[in-house]
């Protein structure tokens, strides 16, 4: 990354994930941007210069793809320019990455990002099923009966045969997202879990069960990006984002190398790392990618902030839980926070804000100085990384 | 959304899927399936129509509970990513075993099946390879 202005976030909010048959795309999208804007000191709309949508299927769920034009359309932004970011699980990520590079280089001053999906109008479960397989190969993936649970099932299988972990330790994360869903008053789940519960739920793909799995939810949340010449003005708590890395992969897992790590995580995180100049251990945080339990093992792996391997057993004796060597997903993550496909990436960066302002209350993690957030789209085929820090 | 199979999606991928036949790089013969017109290793065009034994192992399994739409007659059903025996990976169905008796490693060979149960009177039925386990003589 080329040297450019500095980018700080200055206002954040997230609504509440689950299912909300009462709100639409429209509704989301409006409550989310225009909290966001109220979140900041002064900012008057004719200063948002572009907005940012992340969105994974809105066509899908909704037959709807004007997703971009209908948000700004909503939050009353209309007729400032709008760009929609796919990338399944990371389009969020990506469209902040987006909103990143438009003011890094100069081209903005202030832009929002939005992170938006509605997912509950579709009702019927097998319907939803082969939604979520979208995010796989069709011709080689998804025709043979394969699902995104599925493929994610494959790599569990081949992290449990080379590093011996195990259903308990995919179950400890679990646990651990429930514990830490408990304490945010805008998760899904906000239910605590006991671990033979996790370990014993019925069986979704082999070996992964129903509590390894994130929620179908509605959700959306968003940012306001700023310059440094303007963020000052804007707030008296800006997060400066001093790490952005992005990377691709083969769309299906039988065209790469591994089957336990994910490639494309490893190498936006070693981006994000080399731009922001410091080390893994200066992470206090992290939100990572945990649509299922492997996910997160894997995720904190491949981010080196454990060895490759030690996932597991580092999650199960309690080294990722909050206050621990390393607090992984406060928010409760994906899993009980709740999986809004697109909303997701944007509402890690939330929540990465509401620690670094020492305002997570209950889920607060002490001292928090530098966090770092990571999405990660299809079966990890994309994925994305920031570093966000308090100075 | 669901949606009916697509005729000329079918169609197009009728040889990799009835015969499973891949590709070949025509520099340095790397071989690939599902086909591509790129040699990954040397960025070289490829030669398609390449057939493999279709002998293989499993590298990894799941048992399918969730099904999408379409695949509920079968389920629960296996998937695996088979290595074949030239090197290429495909991902299938494993069939005519029992989900206890399927494991990594396991010596497989391809067998030529129907795909999902069409999903109304207008969807055509799909036919292409699944993995059954290698016969022994």
């Amino acid at each position: 990354m080329r040297n450019g202005h500095s980018v700080a976030i200055v206002g954040a909010y997230r609504t509440n994930f689950g299912e909300l048959w009462d709100k639409g795309i429209r509704e989301l999208a409006s409550e989310s941007i225009i909290e966001a804007i109220n979140d900041c000191n002064n900012l008057n709309v004719t200063d948002i210069e572009a907005v940012f949508v992340g969105n994974s299927s809105a066509s899908t769920f909704s037959g709807q793809d004007s997703v971009g034009p209908l948000v700004v359309d909503s939050a009353g932004l209309v007729p400032v320019p709008v760009t929609k970011v796919g990338g399944t699980g990371a389009a969020g990520g990506m469209a902040l990455r987006s909103a990143f590079m438009a003011v890094r280089t100069g081209f903005y001053g202030v832009v929002v990002v939005c992170g938006l999906e509605k997912m509950t109008d579709i009702t019927n479960p097998e319907e939803m099923n082969a939604a979520l397989a979208h995010s796989i190969d069709q011709e080689w993936e998804a025709c043979q009966g394969l699902t995104t649970t599925g493929a994610y099932a494959l790599m569990a299988q081949r992290h449990f045969g080379e590093f011996g972990t195990t259903k308990e330790h995919l179950a400890s994360v679990a646990v651990k997202n429930h514990e830490n869903g408990s304490k945010n008053p805008k998760a899904h789940y906000r239910n605590k879990i006991k671990i033979e519960q996790a370990i014993s739920a019925k069986i979704t793909a082999y070996p992964l069960g129903l509590y390894d799995c994130s929620p179908i939810s509605d959700g959306a949340a968003a940012l306001v990006l700023a310059n440094s010449e303007n963020a000052n003005r804007l707030t008296d708590t800006p997060c400066w984002i001093i790490g952005s890395g992005q990377a691709s992969d083969y769309v299906a897992l039988h065209d790469r190398n591994s089957l336990f790590s994910l490639r494309a995580s490893q190498l936006a995180a070693e981006e994000a790392f080399q731009q922001a100049k410091i080390s893994r251990e200066k992470v206090n945080f992290a939100e990572v990618h945990d649509n299922y339990t492997i996910g997160e093992i894997m995720a904190i792996e491949d981010l080196d902030f454990f060895p490759k391997g030690q996932g597991g057993f580092a999650t199960l004796e309690g080294q990722t839980s909050l206050n621990a060597e390393i607090t992984i997903n406060s928010s409760g993550g994906l899993k009980a926070g709740g999986n809004p496909i697109g909303a997701t990436g944007v509402a890690q960066a939330v929540e990465g804000v509401l620690q670094l302002r020492g305002e997570a209350q209950e889920r607060q993690v002490s001292n928090a100085e530098i966090g770092l957030l990571h999405s990660v789209g299809g079966s990890g085929a994309l994925a994305v990384c920031h570093i966000i820090s308090r100075n | 959304m669901t949606q009916e199979v697509s005729i000329p999606s079918t169609w197009r991928t009728i040889a990799p899927r009835y015969r499973l036949t891949g590709s070949k790089c025509s520099n340095c013969n790397e071989l690939f399936f599902p086909p591509r017109g790129i040699c990954l290793r040397c960025r070289s065009p490829t030669q398609n129509g390449i057939s493999f034994s279709g002998i293989g192992e499993v590298l990894t399994y799941t048992i399918i509970n969730a099904a999408p739409a379409g695949f509920q007659k079968e389920t629960p059903y296996i998937i695996g990513i088979i290595e074949l025996e030239e090197g290429p990976r495909v991902t299938a169905q494993i069939v005519d075993i029992d989900a206890n008796d399927v494991s990594e490693g396991m010596q497989v060979q391809m067998a030529f099946r129907r795909y999902a149960a069409p999903l109304n009177s207008k969807s055509v039925i799909t036919y292409g390879y699944k993995f059954v386990p290698r016969f022994r003589i």
